[in-house]
């Protein structure tokens, strides 16, 4: 309404820009255009081009020389959903994403309440505790955390050893390794929905709590009730940029693991970067980076549908 | 009663979470293969900074300290400005087009940033910017989940402050730069704070990009150190330390400013 | 910020970004061959008054950091190359033939069989910089103890060896990490089949070679000979063989450097190294090695060619061999006092006379990671051998179909 004021008053440039190019059009190109400029030039130009690659076998021959490439149109799809390593990969990602999601989301959610509680003092000191191992960088803590889960010398074996159970061969074991990472990995980042939660909680109004509280409602009635509706807006967002970003597992490994014992630790991401960036297979590496993308998409798609189904508003 | 088991509960959890980094400070100072015992260690038994010496001097930690350093202020001060521009420019300002392109930007978040990675690379080797700091740069100097942030932010801005100062004849520059770009500073200290934090800690990209040992940044310089180095545990501890420590006192220093920002991002759905 | 601070800041980066035109030479050396490096090339700057940057890179990133760098046309002047990588850069056009340049060097003395995996097509495109093998480090202090006093020498000896230390002083008496191809690879090469065929364009896994040695190499796991772990969960396999954690290593030469430098004085008694037991006596092993390699695109050829030549010079050789262990590839340099002399290397000096060269073809790396790969799952699942070769040559013959193809076209 007030922007159609503005625009009304302002002189009108030649016709053929359109009617209402007017000076608040021109400006908010001006403002805007840098940015979309870098994230046109640098992101979705790439993308394309990397569609563009997957359908060519692309490899360290092309790179040599063009005249040794192909146009293959799909086939580099159909190699990709023909190789073991591929399920197996995506098996890794979907263990981790299945298991990782809810405990990493279920912390966040548990830190945040207990944050929001009003028996709990000191709320900065120990918001800035829990906090602290996002602001940490991947790299450092991994280093830490590897030597944490050493076999022998490592203080978690400790503990372990301590409460009565035997040692764990964290990463040297196939079946231990992913529970090692989906661990770090939910270690590292439950701080960050933590705030988000924290934020939504702070918006739920306390006169629902009185009103609830005069009624005899007990805490436990009262998060059911009211902190959960309060919060499912939020608990969708959060959970399904949660699978999105899990389900791009990379960094993790590569540190920690090389994708490894036995390749148990091989994510989709980490396959698509050693064809990429170890073997120059790139042809392929851009078709398994869409087929991941195709993936996420469906998941993020069918969650939606799923809790709209269930009366869920987003 | 409750209170002090959820207080001593909340000390422990907090306490247990830090651990960690909490450890990493103390085997740094440990010497060399102390921390390789059973039982591990929990503090040095004469704590000495020869780690860091040995690391900030010829281990070249020092070097890639400053890379970092001076890409991370590079990175935040462009991608700062460049996001919170269009993120006004989405919120406030009227141009056609500008949904459509919000809901594509908003549609593209669910791209993994790795699709773009190597035809990127391959786009930086014919400008002839691999292994150079502009190369490390580029990517970082706009992003949409800033822009979708400050756009958030941005809407709670009055309308008719815009108005009034539109009445009053002022270009839209110099409306943005008066009048609301003071309105917007706990998003653009959040915005700035995780840019800052993003570039530093990045890893996978600098890790291609970069060939030259001299221009790594603390990441990829931690990462080949402990490959090499996978033995001296109490050495890559030191360095976990110096790449860590930064950001955290940041982070630290500043958390009241941004935890507004984001939390106020996060109500505004 | 204002604009002029802005746009000054990304002049400046650009700047920076760009190439620097008053570059030293530029030398990736890897492993500790790289570390010592720098202090090799002392002697050349103040001879030469050209002044050397030394990038040094872990052999675990080596092979990716090259690849990338020719992708992004970041490649150095002077390379440290494994010699099968030498074949890979070649196929890429990526070396310099160094044919032209050799042209006045005396280069009558180098070891036939290691100047021959350096060339191609014609072309010496790497001057060969140190032989490599691989070969038994052992505890002869713990040997001895089970009564032997010489290493075993064939297959069979070596399980009856590993047998009497595992009912003794040591319970897993071999180290054989699962991430690492070079044993299975040194055992792959004792047979007579070769393994690729078809002009090096399918795998010949399934050849009853490879059956045998792959078939040898499950067994000392499923024996509790060798507990199947990687290189990284040893925290410090040096420390840990000066314990008796294991008694024989399949190792190279850089491992006598590090042995000596590591380890005390007092316990370089108690180990020693011998030739790789084959299956029916003293076996081949891998014509490794490494070669010093010009990149096409260097801007400073002449001066990285004088690099190149003087890292060759016996004296230097020498000198290199007393900082790392790595041995020379020519006979100028084993004439050297220092080498004549030295009991643990004359024992990779005759396993040189037996050494093998495998397939000169780009994909070998990643063909021989795939081979460890499906032993290693082999060793853990318990996968029949029938199995595993099968399945690891239909996974091969795709890695080679783009080869397969291009050599279709000539």
């Amino acid at each position: 309404m007030s922007g159609r004021i503005g625009t009304r008053i302002a002189p009108r440039f030649s016709p053929r820009f359109g009617p209402r190019l007017g000076r608040q059009e021109l400006a908010a190109w001006s403002f805007a255009l840098p940015a979309l400029s870098v994230i046109g030039l640098f992101f979705m130009l790439p993308v394309a081009t990397g569609l563009a690659l997957s359908l060519t076998d692309f490899d360290l021959y092309a790179l040599a020389s063009l005249k040794n490439l192909r146009f293959v149109g799909i086939d580099n799809y159909i190699t990709v959903l023909q190789r073991p390593l591929f399920w197996k990969a995506l098996g890794n990602t979907l263990y981790f994403v299945a298991v990782g999601v809810p405990l990493s989301v279920g912390l966040s959610l548990l830190f945040a309440v207990a944050l929001q509680s009003k028996l709990v003092r000191f709320k900065p000191v120990l918001r800035t505790a829990l906090f602290s191992p996002v602001v940490a960088t991947l790299v450092a803590v991994a280093v830490i955390w590897r030597y944490l889960l050493h076999t022998r010398y490592g203080l978690i074996n400790e503990g372990l050893v301590a409460l009565g159970f035997s040692p764990v061969d964290w990463l040297g074991d196939p079946h231990w390794s992913m529970p090692a990472i989906i661990l770090f990995a939910a270690w590292k980042n439950f701080g960050g929905n933590m705030i988000i939660f924290i934020a939504a909680l702070q918006a739920i109004p306390e006169d629902l709590y009185e009103a609830a509280r005069l009624d005899g409602a007990k805490t436990w009635a009262q998060f059911r009730h009211i902190t959960l509706p309060g919060l499912a807006p939020t608990l969708l967002m959060v959970s399904i940029l949660t699978i999105a970003g899990y389900f791009q597992l990379f960094a993790e490994p590569y540190v920690m693991t090389q994708g490894g014992p036995l390749e148990s630790t091989k994510s989709v991401l980490y396959l698509m970067f050693e064809d990429g960036f170890k073997w120059w297979n790139l042809g392929q590496a851009s078709a398994l980076a869409f087929v991941l993308f195709a993936i996420i998409v469906a998941f993020s798609r069918g969650l939606l549908w799923l809790t709209r189904r269930l009366g869920v508003e987003a | 009663m409750k209170r002090p088991l959820l207080n001593v509960g909340m000390a422990l959890a907090a306490l247990l979470v830090c651990f960690p980094l909490l450890w990493m400070i103390a085997v740094s100072l440990m010497a060399n293969g102390e921390a390789s015992h059973s039982p591990a260690p929990l503090l040095p038994a004469d704590p000495s900074l020869a780690h860091y010496r040995a690391l900030l001097g010829s281990g070249g930690l020092a070097r890639a300290f400053g890379n970092s350093l001076m890409l991370a202020i590079a990175a935040t001060a462009i991608s700062t400005l460049l996001n919170t521009l269009a993120g006004y420019a989405f919120a406030k300002l009227h141009w056609r087009g500008r949904d459509a392109i919000f809901s594509g930007l908003i549609g593209a978040l669910v791209i993994p940033g790795q699709v773009a990675m190597l035809p990127l690379f391959l786009m930086l080797k014919e400008m002839g910017l691999v292994n150079s700091y502009l190369g490390v740069l580029i990517p970082s100097f706009a992003g949409i989940f800033g822009i979708f942030l400050v756009r958030q932010y941005a809407r709670s801005v009055p309308s008719e402050l815009i108005e009034a100062a539109r009445m009053d004849g002022a270009g839209e520059w110099r409306i943005f730069f008066a009048v609301v770009l003071p309105l917007l500073k706990p998003v653009i200290v959040t915005l700035a704070v995780f840019a800052f934090l993003g570039s530093w800690n990045d890893f996978m990209w600098p890790l291609i990009v970069l060939t030259d040992g001299q221009l790594y940044t603390l990441p990829v310089a931690l990462a080949s150190l402990s490959r090499e180095h996978v033995q001296d545990s109490e050495l890559m501890m030191a360095g976990a330390v110096i790449t860590v420590l930064p950001v955290l006192l940041l982070f630290l220093v500043l958390q009241r400013h941004y935890m507004q920002g984001l939390t106020m991002g996060g109500v505004k759905q | 910020m204002n604009r002029r601070e802005w746009l000054a800041g990304t002049a400046a980066l650009t700047a920076a970004g760009c190439a620097r035109s008053d570059k030293p030479l530029v030398f990736w050396g890897m492993g500790r061959e790289g570390e010592v490096a720098q202090e090799l090339l002392q002697g050349f700057t103040q001879e030469t008054g050209l002044a050397v940057q030394v990038e040094q890179l872990p052999w675990t990133a080596a092979h990716e950091k090259l690849l990338t760098a020719f992708a992004g046309d970041a490649t150095p002047d002077v390379a440290q190359l494994g010699n099968t990588w030498v074949a890979e850069l070649a196929a890429l056009n990526a070396l310099e033939p160094l044919t032209p340049w050799i042209a006045g060097f005396d280069h009558g003395d180098y070891f036939s069989g290691i100047w021959a995996t350096n060339e191609i097509d014609g072309q010496l495109l790497g001057l060969p910089w140190y032989v490599d093998t691989r070969l038994l480090f052992y505890r002869s202090d713990l040997l001895a103890q089970v009564g032997w006093r010489e290493a075993p020498r064939s297959w069979a000896e070596w399980m009856r060896c590993m047998a009497a230390l595992a009912a003794g002083p040591v319970q897993r008496p071999l180290l054989l990490p699962s991430n690492e191809f070079e044993p299975l690879l040194a055992l792959a090469l004792q047979q007579d089949d070769r393994l690729l065929k078809d002009g090096d364009t399918r795998g010949n896994f399934s050849s009853p070679g490879f059956r045998r040695a792959l078939g040898f190499y499950l067994d000392l796991m499923r024996r509790g000979f060798a507990p199947l772990q990687s290189n990284q969960e040893i925290s410090n396999l040096w420390h840990e063989f000066a314990k008796g954690t294991f008694a024989f290593y399949i190792s190279g030469p850089w491992n006598i450097g590090e042995f000596r430098r590591r380890l005390p004085a007092a316990f370089q008694g108690q180990w020693t190294t011998a030739a790789l037991p084959g299956p029916n006596g003293p076996g081949a092993s891998i014509a490794g090695g490494a070669s010093l390699a010009m990149f096409r695109r260097s801007r400073a050829k002449p001066a990285a060619w004088k690099l190149i030549e003087y890292l060759s010079r016996p004296a230097v050789q020498g000198r290199f061999y007393e900082l790392t262990g790595s041995l020379p590839p020519r006979e100028k340099s084993w004439a050297l006092p220092l080498l004549a002399a030295d009991a643990q290397a004359r024992a990779f000096r005759e396993q040189l006379g037996r050494a093998r060269p495998v397939p000169p073809v780009p994909e070998w790396e990643r063909i021989m990671q795939e081979m460890q790969l499906f032993a290693a799952h082999a060793a853990h699942d318990g996968t029949p051998v029938d199995a595993t070769v099968t399945a690891l040559d239909k996974s091969v013959d795709v890695m080679l179909e783009k080869r397969r193809w291009m050599r279709s076209r000539t």
